[in-house]
Order: C-alpha cells, then structure tokens, then sequence
C-alpha cells in the first residue's frame, strides 16, 4: 500500500510538472503577447504557434486534478474549497484564455481584435501567478486544523507566496519567449529571442532569491537535509537554468528551449520532494498535515488506476509526440494569411 | 439563501450552460465526420464544403464546451468537498479515466483536424475528426458513469468513515449508466440534426446554396430519425431501470402517491404536492404506468405515500419535467419521420410551411435534454447519491455563502457574456453559409 501511494505521489508531481512544461509556454505567450506582437499579423503568428496544441497541453491540468480526485480525495477535497477564491479567479481566466483564442479571429474588427488581445494577455497572467501563489502557499503550508482553513484570498498572497508567483512568471516568460523563437522566423523569432535573453536575469534573480527564502518560510529543506543526495534534484533545476542561458549564448534556441523545458520540470521537483510526504502541510500544527497516507484512496483503487495509467498515458505521450512532429515547422506570416482555418 | 442551496443554484446554472454546447458537440462531430468521409470516398467537392461549413459551426460551438468543462472539474471540489471526500475513492475513478482516455484524445486531434489540412494525407485528416467524433462520445460514456454511480451506487462498501471501490466492474457495467448515456448520447444526435436541418430550411427558404443545403438536409434527417427512435427506445429501457432503482423518482415522474398494482396513465394530471394526491387526474390508460415500469401491466407500482416526506423529490418539477420532455421528444421523432419523408420528394425546397417549422423546431431539442438532466437531477433529490449521501451532507463546510453568492454572480455574468458572444458568433456564420472560395484549403499535402 505504502509503494502505491508513494507511486502515486510521484506520478501526481509528474502530471503537475508536465502540465506547467506544456502550457508554460502557451501562458507566456499569452502573457507577452503584447510586448511580442507588434502588428495583427504579428499576433496571429504568436496564436497559431501554439493552436494545434494548446487544448491538448491543457488537458493534462484536467487530469492532475481529478488524478489528484481520485488518489487523494480528502487533499482535492480540502483544496480546491479552502482555495475557494483564488481557484475561481484562476477557473475564469482560463475559461477566457480559451474562448479568446477561439473568438478572436472571427469576426473582422480591429476593436474586437484589440478586445480579445487585452483578455488574452490578462487570463494568461493571472494563471501563471496564481499557479505560483498556490503552489508557494502550499509548500509553505496552508492554516489549517480540524476546525478548518483560517485563511481567505488575501492571506495567499504573503511574502512566499507572490514570490512562488513571481517565479512562475519569469519562468513562463521565457519559456513562452523561447518557444516563439523556435516556432517563428524573421523579425518576431528574433525580437523573442532576445526577449528571453533579457527575461532571463529577472529569472535567476526571483530564483536565487526562491532558494534562500525557501529555507526561511518552509520546511522544504528538511528532506534535502536528512537524504542529501536529493540536492541533485534542485541542483539539476540550477543547472538547466543556467544552460538556458549557456545556449542562447551559443545562439542555440531549440536546445535553449529543452533546457527550459527541463528547469521548469525539476522546479516542480523540487518542491515536491520538499513536500513529501505531505500533500498540504498545515502551518500550525503537523498533527493537520494532508499526507499521501491519511488523503489517499484505498488501496483497491490506486490500483485499478494505476493500471488505467500505465496503459493510457504512454499512448497519449505517443500521439502527443506525433502531433508535434506535424506541426514542426515554424509559423510564418505566410501560414497565417493564406490558411483560412488559421485563428 | 443558504450555502447548499446557493451551490445548488449554481451548479445547475454551470451544469445546464456546460449541456447547451455538450450535446451539438456530440452529434456535430458525428456528422462532420460522415461528410469528411463522403468526401473522401467520392471526391465531390459538396462534401468538402459542407465539412468546412458544418465544421466552422462545430468549433465555435466546441471551443465554449471545452472550457465550461473545466469549471465542472472544479466545482466538485469547490462547492462539495464533503461529497468529494466521502465518494473521491470510487467517484474520482471515472472522472481520472475520461481525462486520460477520452479528453486527450479529443483536443490533441481537434487541432489536428484545424491545423493540419495541408500537412497530413487526406485519409488520416478524416481519421482525426473521427477521433475527435470518437473521443468526445467516449468522454460522454464516462461522465454518465459516474453519474449513474450517483443514481444507482453500486461497487462499494462503506468503509473509513467513507465510500471506498471494491467492484471496479460493477462500476463501469452500471446499467443506469449506460442506459443514461444511450439516451443523453442519442438525444444529444437529436440537437445537431434538428441544428443542421434547422439552417439548411432557413437557407432554402431563401434559396442559397440549393443543392448545399439539401444534401445536408438529407443527410441530417436520417440522423434525427435513427437517433430519435434509438432516444424512445433506450428512453423506454431506461425508465424500466428507474422503476426498479429509484423508485421515489418514478413515482413522482407520473405523480404517483398510492402503491398498486395495474398503475394507470393519467393523460390530464395535476399534481397536488400538498396534500399528497393530484388534483386533477383524467383521460386515464389503464395499466400503462405499470406497463412503462415494469412492461407489465400487473407490475406493483410503488407510490410516494409509501417513503417519508423528507426522502421524496420535488414532485410538480420532476413531473413537469418528465411530460415536457416525452411530448417534445415525441413530437420530435413525428417531425423527423416528416423530414425524412419530406426529403424524398422534390418539391420540399419550395414547400415554405414545412421550412418554416424545421427553422421553428431547432431550439426544442435543446429545450428537450435540458428537461431530461432537471428529471434526471431533480428526481434523484434529495440524496446526491441515491440512498447514500443527502445533496445537503456533500457540501463545503469550509465554503460562506458570501463566496458562494460571488461566484454565482461571476459565473452567470461570465457565462451569460460568453454566450451572447458565442450564439451571435453561430448566427453569424450560419447566415454566411459556405465558402464559395475553396482555394488555400483543398491543396492537400503533395498536391499544393
């Protein structure tokens, strides 16, 4: 039992990794969009660089959430009502981020385009901040005893938690800045990748800053103190952030966007390691810890889904790698004027 | 108001928002499909435009389907913790599987279908949108699963102080569920093909595009009549289950109070919640309720006397509900019988009376599934989970009615937005018709 639910820990902080890798980027575009995009065409190459995939990208937060529903019921269940708030400002942005794609190249209005450029930019930002702030909350660990939660949507928002916000931020702008660079050309793809190179510093800074606070407001370190060899995995993270920047040096955008990729994945890792075996530790009493042992479904079910797992997520990983393989080719502004399915 | 009740209120506005886009999603996919692929077997370019045509329509109405979706994730978590805790164990499982099996399956493919006109062989772009066909009836399958759990708990033992899975098989072999996504998954097929008939009588009433528009009316009238008498007859089967599962709901369905034998039908039927018994109850059919619950008409039809006041459903809108939705359904099935008959016969195109009820008729299927999920919902009160869990045990108990009522508020101001866009968006393109200029999306990869 102990050996599924640690398994499932794993496969959980998986999905979660995978998902901010994925739609990272399709945030930071977003996000960037404004300072990116300097023509209508401009932006409609930043859109359809990510159109065939980021509905795919986002499916994977659908199922770390209900992954997270039906492994660990109790932590969902706790969660999502204890972050009431924030989880429905985060659920409109994204509801907008969808439909604006979708709407914004229907009908043929320079005021509607702008009106949807505006909500683009906005329900991408908020996601990535908010994402940081929960998840800086959680590695702090939330107020709560067996009374319940004594925290609302402010109380989020302390010193660790917009910090986590700011981390995601940087790390989602130069992942998305990196991504236009790699899937566009001329003029655009040049002006990203500067951008990320700029973009870059702010990102080191938030993330030097991350580790020292880290040791001040959490109790992350202490799995890192008691199984030293652990510190691989924030020491892979600073390695891979460091390497973003090493290969835009080497003028190496694809390789400079790998690394990216990998940064954000053990970034996650990181603090999930930290975590273990918490899900959600209580900041005033550890008696109140959500803890893979005492939130998990029952053994019968962890096994019934971890099958469902093995079989499935590897075929979608295929499908998903033959997608993008599709749709290798940078966009130009060629694409997008002539294709009339184009967004 | 209260915290359940004010979650109550919001999840119905959420759930039937989510279920205007959910059934067009269901059924146009299916249709796309059939033209993508009359097209590729035949090479006619009407079946190429028609795909664009009916496909444009699809991803508008895909795109707000898409999204709401999310909020039905969240909602679990947010507003009925104590539900999520209680039932996650065995609940979560169908969920968890729908996201991996079905829900990848549709939105990594949609964009392939979107995108990928020039740069895949036109037999594997076909396959795509059948995925995409696949994958979002697939999804349905899934969620009415989890759903018929809800109606017809089976699979478990209490246990932990919570409902814990010990029969993953019985979970997923649920006849309610199946039964339920039968009937949602067909009537779901009702709405796109009252959709597509519905724009092609407007357009032909204006003589736009006449063989475009024929064809497809054609196309869809078949479909309406499949669908419609696939929808009686799982719909017949499917009250047979209620009889025998949920039997508060069936009694209040036909506003039944006194158990017996040989149930008549009562055609004109005023219940009369009160003071338990109906006030009007006229032009009866002997033994019909007990033939439609049991197909027998000697079956013992349980009535609502027999179960406490606190364990009935809310009669007059579960009653209401139920008579709505079989006469609309009825009528329905009576005018795409019309429509295929119709669509045999030359002349149809300049017959304007028949038109004009065609472009009446799109909203009433609409009208129709949202009626069967009040009866479906509504009838299980007041349990969450029938015989389980009270609707009013599941709540958040962390959750104010102050954030309650904030996103009430923000979620129908959010949604009324977005579908006033949406609706004036369908409108917009439906009255365009098809693309007269197919260059640029015909250059299939090795052609262009």
């Amino acid at each position: 039992m102990e050996t599924l639910q640690i398994t499932w820990f794993v496969l959980w902080a998986v999905l979660w990794a995978v998902y901010f890798m994925l739609d990272g980027f399709v945030l930071g575009i977003g996000f960037l969009s404004g300072v990116l995009g300097k023509t209508d065409t401009d932006k409609r190459v930043l859109i359809n660089s990510v159109g065939p995939v980021w509905d795919g990208n986002e499916v994977w937060l659908i199922t770390a959430g209900v992954a997270t529903f039906a492994a660990f019921p109790t932590t969902y269940a706790l969660m999502f009502s204890y972050l009431y708030l924030a989880l429905l400002l985060l659920l409109f942005s994204l509801i907008v981020r969808g439909v604006s794609f979708e709407f914004r190249g229907k009908v043929d209005s320079l005021a509607w385009r702008k009106g949807w450029d505006t909500a683009i930019v906005v329900s991408s930002f908020l996601p990535a901040l908010l994402f940081g702030v929960a998840f800086g909350n959680i590695f702090k660990g939330l107020p709560m005893d067996a009374s319940g939660h004594h925290g609302g949507l402010l109380s989020l928002l302390n010193p660790y938690g917009i910090l986590t916000g700011l981390l995601f931020v940087c790390l989602f702008a130069v992942h998305g800045a990196l991504y236009t660079s790699v899937k566009t050309v001329g003029e655009l793809s040049s002006r990203a990748f500067n951008l990320a190179k700029l973009l870059w510093i702010p990102l080191l800074l938030v993330a030097v800053i991350f580790l020292g606070y880290t040791a001040y407001a959490t109790k992350l370190y202490d799995n890192y103190l008691a199984t030293p060899a652990l510190f691989l995995i924030p020491g892979i993270a600073v390695l891979a952030l460091v390497m973003v920047q090493a290969q835009m040096v080497w003028n190496k955008p694809l390789r400079a966007f790998a690394a990216s990729c990998v940064t954000i994945l053990f970034v996650v890792f990181t603090g999930v390691t930290g975590l273990f075996p918490n899900l959600i530790p209580s900041s005033l009493d550890p008696a109140y810890n959500l803890t893979i042992y005492n939130s998990s479904s029952s053994q019968y079910t962890l096994t019934i889904m971890m099958v469902v797992a093995l079989i499935f997520v590897p075929i979608v990983i295929a499908y998903k790698i033959w997608v993008y393989r599709i749709f290798k080719a940078p966009v130009t502004e060629q694409d997008v004027l002539e294709n009339h399915e184009a967004y | 108001m209260d915290v359940v009740a004010l979650s109550r209120l919001q999840y119905a506005v959420t759930t039937m928002f989510h279920f205007i886009f959910v059934p067009l999603t269901l059924g146009l996919s299916v249709l796309t499909a059939w033209f993508e692929t009359k097209y590729l077997r035949t090479g006619d370019e009407l079946y190429l435009r028609m795909t664009k045509f009916w496909g444009k329509l699809f991803l508008i109405n895909f795109a707000l389907g898409v999204v709401t979706g999310i909020t039905q994730e969240f909602q679990f978590g947010m507003n009925w913790a104590e539900y999520s805790r209680y039932v996650g164990d065995i609940f979560g499982v169908p969920l968890a599987i729908e996201a991996t099996v079905a829900f990848f399956l549709e939105s990594v493919f949609i964009g392939v279908w979107v995108f990928g006109w020039n740069k895949i062989s036109k037999t594997t772009h076909a396959v795509t949108i059948w995925l995409v066909a696949f994958g979002t009836n697939l999804s349905a399958l899934w969620i009415l699963i989890a759903n018929g759990w809800m109606q017809k708990p089976v699979g478990f033992i209490l246990r932990n102080g919570r409902a814990e899975m010990n029969d993953f098989l019985a979970v997923i072999t649920n006849p309610y569920g199946w039964f339920k996504f039968l009937h949602a998954v067909t009537s779901s097929y009702m709405v796109a093909a009252f959709f597509v008939m519905g724009i092609a009588a407007w357009h032909l009433l204006r003589k736009n595009e006449v063989a475009f528009f024929t064809s497809s009316f054609k196309t869809a009238a078949m479909f309406a009549l499949l669908s419609g008498l696939a929808v009686g007859a799982t719909g017949d089967f499917h009250a047979v289950e209620i009889a025998k599962v949920q039997p508060t709901k069936f009694a209040a369905m036909e506003s039944v109070w006194e158990t017996g034998s040989r149930a008549p039908m009562h055609l004109l039927l005023v219940p009369d919640e009160a003071n338990e018994r109906n006030a009007v109850a006229t032009a009866s059919i002997p033994g019909m309720v007990s033939i439609l619950a049991f197909h027998d008409p000697n079956g013992v039809v349980r009535g609502l006397k027999e179960f406490p006041k606190e364990e009935r459903p809310p009669v007059l809108a579960t009653f209401l509900s139920f008579r709505l939705m079989v006469g609309l359904g009825t009528l329905m099935i009576g005018l795409a019988l019309a429509a295929v008959l119709m669509a045999r016969w030359k002349g149809f195109v300049d017959f304007k009376l028949f038109l004009l009820v065609m472009v009446a008729a799109l909203p009433l299927p609409y009208l129709t599934v949202q009626l069967g999920w009040l009866l479906s919902e509504l009838g299980r009160q007041p349990w969450i989970v029938y015989g389980v869990l009270k609707t009013a045990d599941g709540i958040s108990t962390s959750v104010t009615s102050l954030q309650v009522l904030t996103s009430l508020v923000g979620f129908t101001l959010l949604y009324g937005l977005l579908g006033a866009i949406d609706i004036y968006l369908l409108v917009k393109y439906a009255k365009e018709g098809p693309d007269k200029d197919l260059s640029g999306i015909i250059s299939i990869k090795g052609e262009a």
